[in-house]
């Protein structure tokens, strides 16, 4: 029993480390960073351990935010759902929401909010185009998987999407993607990505 | 960690239960200042007093001192009780003690009477000794700038070239804001709770009814009523009354007294029908009974000129540019008197200089006065805010 707790935490830290290191690689040193949906704060403070950037997280949720506060990272208790009102038009370098898109109700308005705020986005999110996705939707049930760890009743994620559904989104709003990156276990993949891709992390900007 | 309980385990239990309580009997000290104190509002004392308490010990470098601020009606004693006062417990005692948030074991922790105050140190109760006689109206008006001063020469006395934190709520937060900018480089901390960067026209518009209630009641004398050998304790009474509202929301009040009657049924009649009445009365009448009315005018004051901002045109985030400690702020969703977002003005200013800041917004249904309440969420963010701090320390 504890094994399988184990290996879950594991999987789950190292699919948390692939997703950090995806994102610190996209990141200037130095930079301004405000990271949406921060959770404990860890990804802020590798991040400043590894580009040295200066960053604020924003968390909603009590625990988290004392989390956040134990672990020494700046955090502004707010609700994404009403935007991002507290912060000014480019005061960011970049603006990270990090496996936090898919949880988002108003996912259009804090995706362009991201982009008033920053200079530059990065979402990283779980790829529902992902084979097992699709095979378990095949197969007459809602995906479960380390990357979507939830059952239908109990899943934070209301707005789950493809990388061409994200990429057809960027397209209607007006956005620019300056990269894109596909990840399985943490290895990049190149090969049909939609299909063979469970997590996705988008760099991009406002057209001007 | 369970251990083999020997004979000595009720003791170790009972010192625990101890150590997790209170500082305990509490002596408050004085110190008198003879350099003249020129305030920003005119007026100049050449010598006074100051009241204060200290808790816990000052560390060999000096590195581990807290200054905490007192808002309206509070005072120096902070923590504890005092030896022939066993029901005299410090404000702050819940948050500041051995083992508690505001750690004594670690921290060595300070309380001051500010200027004007009423509790020891020199207000307008005092003797003016160019004259004889009580300050009264004679006594500067006094600004949050001016306490930060005052505080800063007892910081001298007592050997604290910088606080690790300086502390407050509600104007006492505004103190804590203001080290930050009149002494950039003797504060690493600042811990603001329920705070605004400055009074709105109805913060101040309560402020003008309670200062009115007082300076209209025939006993106040212009402020010279100590002369008379009276006090205008109807006034003071209404002040506050008008302020407890304030420190109340609908809702805390709603729920502690609804419309419960005092005696059952509705008598209509114009005395006490509504508990909330009878309270309201009651917290009045015992204001009345240790308040200076000089006092309370002065501080309400002190509050409606608070204002980083002015100097720079209003532009908080400029003001706030000589700020170097690290801030944690804090509001609570149902305090009307300060709401969230007038603390929410605070943290942009201090993302604005790209700061070091931490917010939270927590959801208590108290009001204003939630600051000096028990809330788990609250405290124990401040804890683990002055566990860094304590962390930091010993880094070095």
């Amino acid at each position: 029993m504890n094994a399988t707790i184990n290996a879950t935490v594991n999987a789950t830290e190292r699919s948390r480390r692939s997703d950090f290191e995806a994102i610190a690689a996209r990141v200037e040193p130095g930079a301004s960073v405000l990271d949406l949906g921060c959770g404990d704060g860890l990804l802020l403070d590798y991040l400043k351990q590894q580009r040295a950037v200066r960053g604020y997280g924003v968390e909603i949720d009590d625990a988290n935010v004392l989390d956040c506060v134990k672990n020494g990272i700046n955090v502004i208790q707010s609700d994404l759902e009403r935007g991002l009102a507290g912060f000014d038009a480019g005061s960011f370098d970049y603006v990270i929401l990090s496996q936090t898109l898919q949880a988002m109700r108003h996912t259009e308005a804090i995706v362009m909010e991201m982009l008033r705020v920053g200079r530059q986005g990065i979402v990283t999110f779980p790829n529902f185009g992902y084979w097992e996705a699709r095979l378990q939707i095949m197969a007459g049930r809602m995906p479960v998987s380390k990357a979507l760890p939830y059952q239908w009743y109990d899943t934070p994620n209301v707005h789950l999407c493809t990388i061409h559904d994200f990429e057809a989104f960027c397209s209607t709003h007006g956005i620019r993607i300056l990269e894109r990156v596909v990840l399985t276990d943490g290895r990049p993949v190149t090969f049909i990505p939609n299909l063979f891709g469970s997590l996705a992390v988008f760099r991009f900007e406002k057209l001007k | 960690m369970m251990r083999g309980c020997t004979g000595f385990c009720i003791l170790d239990i009972m010192n625990t239960a101890a150590k997790q309580g209170s500082v305990g009997a509490v002596k408050a000290q004085k110190l008198r200042f003879d350099a003249p104190l020129a305030f920003r509002g005119g007026g100049v004392l050449d010598q006074y007093e100051l009241a204060y308490e200290t808790y816990g010990t000052l560390n060999a470098a000096k590195s581990n001192a807290v200054l905490v601020c007192h808002a309206l009606n509070a005072s120096h004693h902070v923590a504890g009780w005092y030896e022939d006062q066993p029901d005299n417990i410090g404000w702050w005692d819940n948050m500041i003690g051995p083992g508690k948030p505001l750690d004594t074991n670690r921290f060595f922790v300070v309380g001051v009477n500010n200027l004007g105050g009423c509790f020891g140190s020199t207000g307008p109760a005092s003797i003016n000794p160019a004259t004889g006689k009580a300050y009264g109206s004679g006594f500067p008006v006094v600004t949050v700038e001016d306490w930060v001063v005052a505080q800063a020469r007892l910081a001298d006395k007592l050997g604290i070239a910088r606080f690790a934190a300086v502390m407050g709520g509600s104007l006492g937060a505004m103190q804590a804001l203001q080290w930050t900018l009149s002494y950039p480089d003797r504060v690493a901390n600042a811990v603001v709770i329920a705070v605004a960067p400055k009074l709105s026209a109805q913060n101040i518009a309560f402020n003008e009814v309670a200062r009115q209630a007082i300076t209209t009641d025939p006993d106040f004398h212009g402020g010279d009523f100590y002369q008379h050998a009276v006090l205008p304790k109807r006034g003071l009474r209404l002040a506050r009354m008008i302020g407890h509202i304030t420190y109340l929301s609908d809702d805390a009040m709603m729920e502690k007294f609804g419309r419960t009657l005092k005696s059952g049924s509705i008598q209509y009649h114009f005395g006490v029908d509504f508990e909330v009445e009878s309270y309201l009365r009651y917290q009045g009448d015992k204001f009345a009974e240790y308040f200076d009315a000089n006092t309370y005018l002065l501080i309400t004051r002190a509050l409606d000129y608070f204002d980083p901002a002015l100097a720079t045109g209003g532009d908080l985030s400029r003001a706030m540019a000589v700020a170097r400690a690290k801030f944690f702020v804090a509001s609570f969703t149902s305090d009307w008197r300060f709401a969230p977002e007038r603390a929410r003005e605070i943290v942009k200013a201090l993302l604005d200089n790209r700061a070091d800041v931490s917010y939270a917004e927590i959801d208590a249904p108290h009001g204003h006065d939630a600051f000096l309440l028990d809330d788990a969420r609250y405290h124990a963010l401040v804890r683990a805010w002055f566990d860094n701090i304590h962390a930091s320390l010993n880094a070095r």
